[in-house]
């Protein structure tokens, strides 16, 4: 675990309280409240079908919880339409790729600018009269900068879909981050990524939350880059929330421990693959 | 689409990097060709130049299905409808309001745009095998309001109407309206692929490729799947109302369902989501029938006619060729003849090492 950097223990950026989803008879996520406070990175963690997903989903629009609140800087956000959280400032990325498949990396990243453009479809058509050039000219040389910071200039003219894996998970939080998010959601951002890929998304992570200071909500399975970049983990295990806190204290926690290796008199149960 | 720049082309702003024609090359292409057309008139008979006008019209109209299907991932098959509306507005504004044709055009494809808004309307909701019945629905709908308002379509007398006249000159023959024709298929072309590389444009490709994560990056599903469509009609109702001064008369038979599916055949051909891909596939569907015609013209009299008896029914033949062309389409060049000509030019850029 690294030292803090500015984080805000008095103003949480993100609360959820009591939030619980159901779907028919199916309790995704039961009664689970937490804060993420301005400034750090909290993970989530827990065996598969756990609810980190759904939680997440809430957060970002895509489902509504069917109790509870979720507050974005002391604003209640539950019922919001997803399309108007961008503005609020919270991006995210997936855990299956979400890429804008048939265009090119650029104009990826340049959706991620949609809310802080003003141009129009009828600006856009007379392109060079009515300030839409300008516009686009100052918000790629921003997108440049995110492109650097990802490494990702090779490619800037490729077509999306048809990099390798990798690249597309960098595209991706190139365009979350393109946003200007205040809270960056990830969703699993190192799956199904070798050693050096996943060194590499690690310092990214850090420097956005240190540089670009932004606030990371991450789920993520592998336990190395949780322990090391994280500030504080929540566990989730059906639905439930079992632990919270820093994640040393959370790995040692009784309940997390037969989360994921199953009750210790079952001696044949098989463990979670909460390591990918 | 990824772009090939040849090597020593180095670019030192982002405004010469996101230019709609990247290369030198390119940029003379298109200037050379627009003088050529320019100069179509004074070389070309009549009746090529009646081709190059259809051409014209049509491919406006198939740029903004294509805008709507090819960019927007929706669908439309109602769409000779909005292309019918717009010419019978345009007709109407200045035969009965008096309104100059030079200003009827535009303002009768913003009518489409309203028109298409409302039929548009569903798509918000509605997706892929729903939205086509819902479209299906425009279609005839529309097609009997031309039946029945007489007060605006002239009813199955259907309506009469005036050629483009501009500063008291009247572009009332071939050589001139073509004039006409040219200068609204350069200023929509240019705006489509205007629209393309600025925010909204995007979004539209952005709710077509992923609507979730466009979703949340801001866009608003909803508007955006609605605009598609007042886009996609005020670009049908432009193309129909140059063809209203065109014929010089409006019949409400014309703008049938077949006419729809040409439309979708154009933009397959052509190719989805390109925006010169719909001036080429108005193209293949305009000079198609000329060239079957041509082939039955020659097989008149062999022993292949005598056999299959193709003399009387060279009108059947010309829709089994589009059908045909349009199955091969799918079959072997799904992305269109835009594509094929993406790849011609990406050979002669690599000519000779192309491995």
């Amino acid at each position: 675990m690294r030292e803090s950097v500015r984080v805000d223990a008095e103003t949480p950026i993100l609360e959820a309280e009591r939030v619980s989803l159901r779907f028919g008879g199916v309790r995704a996520l039961t009664d689970v409240s937490f804060a993420v406070r301005r400034g750090e990175i909290f993970s989530i963690i827990g065996p598969n079908g756990a609810g980190k997903t759904s939680m997440v989903n809430c957060v970002s629009g895509r489902y509504r919880p069917t109790e509870g609140r979720i507050l974005f800087e002391g604003r209640d956000i539950t019922r919001m339409p997803t399309r108007r959280r961008a503005a609020l400032g919270i991006g995210r990325t997936f855990q299956n790729l979400a890429l804008f498949g048939h265009m090119t990396v650029l104009d990826n990243i340049m959706v991620g600018r949609h809310h802080l453009l003003r141009s129009g479809f009828l600006r856009g058509m007379v392109y060079w009269l009515g300030g839409a050039q300008r516009e686009e000219i100052a918000h790629r040389r921003e997108v440049e900068e995110i492109i650097d910071f990802l490494e990702i200039q090779h490619v800037r003219k490729a077509v999306a879909g048809q990099l390798p894996y990798g690249l597309r998970k960098r595209v991706e939080l190139a365009r979350a981050v393109a946003l200007r998010p205040k809270l960056i959601l990830l969703d699993e951002p190192m799956a199904g990524m070798n050693l050096e890929e996943k060194e590499d998304m690690a310092r990214y992570i850090l420097d956005l939350n240190e540089e670009w200071g932004m606030t990371v909500l991450m789920i993520e399975h592998d336990m190395g880059v949780v322990m090391d970049i994280s500030q504080r983990v929540m566990v989730l295990d059906f639905g439930r929330k079992i632990a919270e806190g820093p994640p040393e204290a959370v790995l040692a926690d009784e309940h997390v421990k037969r989360a994921y290796l199953g009750e210790a008199d079952e001696a044949v149960s098989e463990p979670e693959e909460a390591v990918a | 689409m990824a772009v090939m720049t040849p090597a020593g082309d180095y670019r030192t702003t982002y405004r010469e990097d996101m230019t709609i024609f990247p290369t030198l090359g390119s940029r003379v292409a298109l200037w050379a060709g627009i003088a050529l057309l320019c100069l179509a008139p004074l070389v070309l008979d009549r009746y090529l130049l009646h081709l190059l006008i259809n051409i014209g019209f049509l491919g406006i109209a198939a740029l903004g299905l294509n805008i709507l299907v090819g960019f927007t991932g929706q669908i439309s098959i109602g769409h000779a409808a909005f292309f019918g509306f717009g010419a019978f507005a345009s007709a109407w504004l200045h035969d009965v309001l008096h309104v100059p044709v030079a200003l009827a055009i535009p303002l009768a494809g913003l009518m489409t745009a309203m028109v298409g808004l409302v039929f548009g309307a569903p798509a918000a909701r509605l997706k892929g095998l729903y939205l086509a019945i819902a479209t299906l629905a425009a279609q005839f709908i529309l097609e009997d309001f031309f039946a029945r308002a007489q007060w605006f379509t002239g009813g199955v007398a259907g309506r009469v109407t005036e050629p483009f006249g501009l500063f008291g000159i009247a572009f009332d023959r071939d050589e001139t309206y073509f004039y006409v024709v040219l200068a609204f298929v350069v200023v929509m072309f240019l705006g489509a692929a205007n629209l393309m590389r600025t925010r909204d444009g995007r979004a539209l490709v952005a709710v077509r490729d992923h609507y979730l994560s466009a979703e949340m990056m801001g866009i608003n599903l909803a508007y955006y799947r609605t605009l598609s469509f007042g886009i996609a009609s005020f670009y049908a109702g432009i193309g129909g109302a140059l063809y209203a001064h065109y014929l010089l008369f409006v019949s409400v038979e014309a703008f049938n369902i077949l006419f729809s599916i040409q439309f979708l055949g154009m933009v397959i051909i052509g190719g989805l989501g390109s925006v010169m891909g719909s001036l080429m596939g108005a193209a293949f569907m305009v000079l198609l029938p000329e060239v079957v015609q041509g082939l039955a013209n020659l097989l008149a009299g062999s022993p292949i006619d005598r056999a299959l008896r193709l003399g009387a029914s060279i009108s059947y033949l010309r829709e089994m060729v589009i059908g045909a062309a349009i199955i091969l389409f799918l079959m072997f060049e799904p992305d269109g003849l835009a594509h094929r000509w993406r790849l011609i030019k990406a050979y002669w850029k690599l000519y000779p090492y192309s491995h």
